[in-house]
């Protein structure tokens, strides 16, 4: 029975929060306001003050929509704490709402007893009209719920900035500057490092840079002159737990920071070529701004990405393409050839909600089917999916010995929400890194324990093949209809996937007690959301253990006798039910699934009432 | 590169059984081909064949360099990336009017855009022939196919207007019969740095026998075909009877006798590098009683921007640098 979670029962557990060691903090707008950029200013400032963060953006699938409609409005949310944080949030403490529209596509996000800060400058008959409101959504009625700090954030920025001599235009840009002071002041945060930041950043236009600095600092100022703090006291944050070497980064930015260590690591050049796609496209940007060690290329489609890539495996580099849903699909006709051909390719999908366009900008967990089946004939390809931001860097070095090792494609599956979400991260010492071994000199002719050929590139002297996607000779490498040599091709692409499969250091992560009532089985992103979950159960006496799977095929070895020291099992997954029933089919246990395909991460409280339930908690 | 000892066409045959069709124009192209590789004297292992689905893509099992047969249409994105790795390489792409111009038509567009410095063969035999016999994206109008059995009644693709519209840099055809012919048009083809498309009449004997009519005969070839040399008149016929004129007003050339119809001095003088005409070259023999012009039509060199024609080897990225990039703060 597929348990569908149930948020409206979810809400009401929602337990006491005195304790709180963190603190969520949101910002919502046009995406002409500036709002990721204040969200990221706020991220880092929390980070230099020595909180734990993660944080989501949300953003729009259209670029510039009219401004102060509902389709146009852009979300930053930040989780900072004292301790560990392992999810952007379920709820915001403090909302920040820089017109009607944003405010009434966000106020359901606000915890009661929350405080919630409003533009009155754009809180007025103009407003109301575009965002197709007949009246203030501010419900005084409401005050229970949340209390509102009304500033008319426009007309005081306007004033910090006369002295500035920019004009409205450019002075009104700085708001966001304006309402991130005051949202620092009233989290208890300094100014110091985005001061610091808009002055590099702003180092060509010093007009441009003092004015936003005085706006920010205005912001700052005005919380204090009118002695505003929050509903709640702010959790106190320890400063001295993290590591000097910390630094905070998107999923995109490791997973491209992976890619080029990759070719370090192996000493080879990387090729990496892709189509423009949401949310992917992100990783072809960071990966063209590497300085060395990567050729990037922009396809004339999705096909001809895989396709170049193909060539350029073959060529003898370290090939990656990456794409979301859709282009999968389109991919699929270059795995078959990567998977005869016997070369190895990295794939990344960053999933998003679908099918066919869906909404390109949230995340799903709907492509695993797709990555594990979804090929003509039988074509066996490895599928990693990371678990962290973090765990982007090194998922890609799991994917390339994989791949190398197994000489075939391996796919990465990302989604919307772990490319762009924010944490921190202790870059890994370089020198504590494995290399990653190619087969170059390696002899001619099959390896008996890896099942592979070698990788002899065009360029090696004596080496001359004929390679492609016609059946081959097992022994020879020469074209093959030979009906048991095909029967024993196929067994030996499943085999030699599932010997190299051993070189993924860690396939599971697992987290809580060896055996139990409940093992809670899930993949990707919902990493932090899981583990806060289970970790919340376990804290009211519940044994229940989580199990993450970073490599979901083939699947790790001996996951059924871990299944077998819990009474049962539940998969949490963003999607219906794909990892479920492949679970079922491998292990025969009646794996029961936890669904949520709304195009959002999982909140930690919904997803504790849904294992609550499994488990006939009480509480 | 050094190279020990002259290599000899047979130095680039494979040991593998050649399984075309007896008759099939392909084996002509691969004697040129071998013969052409020879000339020009890089060594088998630094010489790549790309190739797609098709009879035609056969062609990399039958030489004795590295080659790859990959999947229908997709040859040429292939072959990009084999040069963004290795760009050292001597890179060639096989494929049939099905592979290049229809499955394939985006990939050929994108390639020849790009100009990435690639020998683009085009076997056209204008019709389907190892899925057997369906009419192709260069058959005429009427021809009768298995999927057309009353006669197609798609007009077909020109595939040097075609890539002309994709802004080619060298744009080529020859016969696979004209041995005489078609070795010195590869010749060229490989020479000029960029993408060079070499579109190749090949005759099918099963499915479309004599599709190109009297060009592929020798004794009406002399009239149905003008053979293009840059800086010469453009003449034909068997004793250069005949010649070629541009009309200014159609920007089309028009088929004279020269004096008879027009002074000697009027048959126009090929001229590689002009663009416009190079279209209307690639325009004759689209009407009745004009020839079809054979030989490099096209051919200029690059203005000095930056292309995929001049890419450099690049090296992989030094462990200081990754140290350094992960350091930085974000």
């Amino acid at each position: 029975m597929n348990v569908v979670i149930d948020h409206e029962r979810a809400l009401e557990r929602s337990g006491d929060r005195s304790a709180r060691t963190s603190t969520v903090v949101r910002f919502a707008g046009d995406s002409g306001d500036g709002i990721q950029l204040a969200g990221v200013q706020f991220a880092r400032s929390a980070a230099d003050g020595g909180a734990w963060l993660m944080t989501l953006p949300e953003y729009p699938a259209e670029i510039r929509a009219p401004a102060g409609t509902t389709f146009g409005v852009s979300a930053y949310q930040i989780q900072f704490g004292s301790g560990e944080v392992l999810t952007p949030g379920d709820e915001a403490d403090m909302l920040v709402a820089f017109n009607p529209a944003a405010f009434i596509t966000n106020i359901d996000f606000l915890r009661d007893g929350g405080t919630v800060v409003i533009d009155e400058g754009t809180f007025n008959a103009r407003g109301f009209a575009k965002a197709k409101l007949g009246a203030d959504p501010v419900d005084e009625s409401a005050a229970a719920r949340y209390r509102t700090i009304r500033v008319d954030i426009s007309r005081r920025t306007l004033e910090a900035l006369e002295a500035f001599g920019v004009g409205r235009r450019d002075a009104m840009r700085a708001r966001n500057f304006w309402a991130l002071g005051l949202a620092l002041w009233l989290n208890e945060q300094p100014t110091s490092a985005c001061e610091r930041w808009i002055a590099e950043r702003f180092a060509a236009d010093r007009t441009i840079a003092d004015a936003n600095a005085a706006a920010l600092r205005s912001g700052h100022a005005y919380g204090e002159t009118m002695e505003l703090a929050l509903s709640q006291p702010l959790p106190v944050l320890a400063k001295t737990k993290r590591a000097s070497r910390a630094r905070m980064i998107s999923g995109t930015d490791a997973m491209a920071l992976g890619i080029v260590a990759v070719g370090a690591l192996s000493a080879r050049p990387v090729t990496y070529c892709s189509y423009p796609i949401t949310p992917a496209s992100a990783l072809l940007h960071a990966l063209a701004r590497m300085p060395e060690g990567v050729r990037t290329f922009q396809a004339e489609d999705e096909i001809a990405a895989i396709s170049a890539a193909i060539g350029a495996s073959y060529a003898g580099t370290i090939a990656v393409t990456a794409s979301s849903g859709p282009g999968l699909s389109l991919k699929t006709e270059g795995l078959g050839l990567a998977v005869a051909a016997e070369l190895p390719l990295i794939v990344v999908d960053v999933q998003r909600a679908g099918p066919s366009t869906g909404m390109p900008t949230k995340p799903e967990q709907s492509d695993l089917d797709m990555a594990v089946h979804g090929r003509h004939g039988e074509s066996p390809v490895a599928v990693l999916a990371p678990a962290t931001s973090e765990d982007c860097f090194h998922v890609m070095i799991d994917a390339a010995r994989l791949a190398i090792r197994a000489m075939t494609p391996v796919i990465v599956l990302s989604d919307a929400f772990l490319a762009n979400a924010v944490s921190e991260w202790v870059p890994p010492d370089i020198a504590a890194l494995e290399p990653v071994l190619t087969h170059d000199a390696a002899t001619p002719g099959r390896d008996p324990d890896t099942l592979v050929r070698c990788w002899v590139a065009p360029g090696t002297p004596e080496r001359e093949t004929r390679v492609g996607g016609l059946e081959k000779d097992r022994a020879s490498g020469n074209i093959s209809y030979d009906p048991d040599n095909h029967e024993a091709m196929v067994a030996l692409r499943a085999e030699k996937l599932a010997r190299a499969a051993g070189v993924v250091g860690r396939p599971t992560l697992h987290d809580g007690p060896e055996d139990g009532d409940l093992l809670v089985v899930g993949w990707g992103s919902t990493f932090g959301a899981i583990r806060q979950a289970s970790r919340n159960l376990r804290g009211r006496g519940h044994r229940i253990a989580h199990l993450h799977i970073r490599q979901l095929w083939p699947l790790p070895d001996g996951l059924g006798d871990i299944f077998e020291r819990y009474r049962r099992i539940a998969c949490a997954e963003l999607n219906t039910g794909q990892l479920t029933r492949i679970l079922r089919a491998e292990t025969l246990r009646d794996v029961r699934p936890v669904s949520q395909i709304n195009g959002r991460p999982f909140r930690i409280d919904t997803l504790e009432a849904a294992l609550g339930g499994i488990i006939g908690d009480a509480s | 590169m050094t190279i020990a000892a002259q290599l000899t066409a047979m130095d680039f045959a494979s040991t593998e059984e050649v399984r075309w069709c007896p008759g099939c124009g392909d084996y002509a192209i691969l004697k040129a081909v071998r013969q052409v590789l020879a000339e020009i004297g890089r060594p088998p292992h630094e010489v790549v064949f790309i190739s797609g689905i098709g009879c035609a893509a056969r062609f990399p099992y039958y030489l004795s360099t590295y080659g790859f047969h990959t999947i229908h249409g997709r040859a040429p994105a292939v072959a990009t990336g084999v040069k963004l790795a290795n760009p050292g390489l001597d890179v060639w792409v096989v494929g049939g009017d099905g592979d290049f111009l229809s499955i394939g038509g985006n990939h050929l567009m994108h390639v020849l855009r790009r100009d990435v410095d690639l020998n683009l063969l085009l076997f056209n035999n204008a019709i389907y022939g190892l899925t057997k016999g369906q009419y192709s994206p260069t058959s005429p109008i009427g021809t009768r196919s298995p999927s057309s059995p009353t006669g197609s009644v798609e007009p077909p693709v020109n595939a040097l207007r075609f890539a002309l519209g994709a802004g080619a840099t060298f744009l080529a055809r020859s016969v696979d019969a004209q041995q005489d012919h078609l070795p010195g048009v590869l010749a060229r083809a490989h020479a000029h740095k960029g993408a060079s498309l070499v579109e190749i009449l090949q005759n099918c004997i099963i499915y479309h026998d004599g599709a190109f009519g009297p060009i592929s005969e020798k004794a009406h070839a002399a009239e149905a075909s003008v053979r293009v040399v840059h800086g010469e008149q453009m003449r034909f016929g068997k004793d250069g009877e005949l010649g070629l004129v541009f009309d200014a007003e159609t920007s089309r050339f028009r088929v004279a006798r020269p004096g008879v119809d027009c002074a000697a001095g009027e048959i126009a003088r090929h001229d590689e590098t002009d663009l416009m005409r190079a279209t209307a070259l690639a325009m004759l023999g689209e009407r009745q009683g004009e020839p079809t012009a054979i030989g490099v039509l096209h051919q200029r060199e690059p203005n000095g921007a930056p292309a995929l024609r001049d890419l450099g080897q690049v090296a992989p990225m030094r462990r200081e640098t990754l140290s350094r990039l992960l350091a930085a703060a974000s």
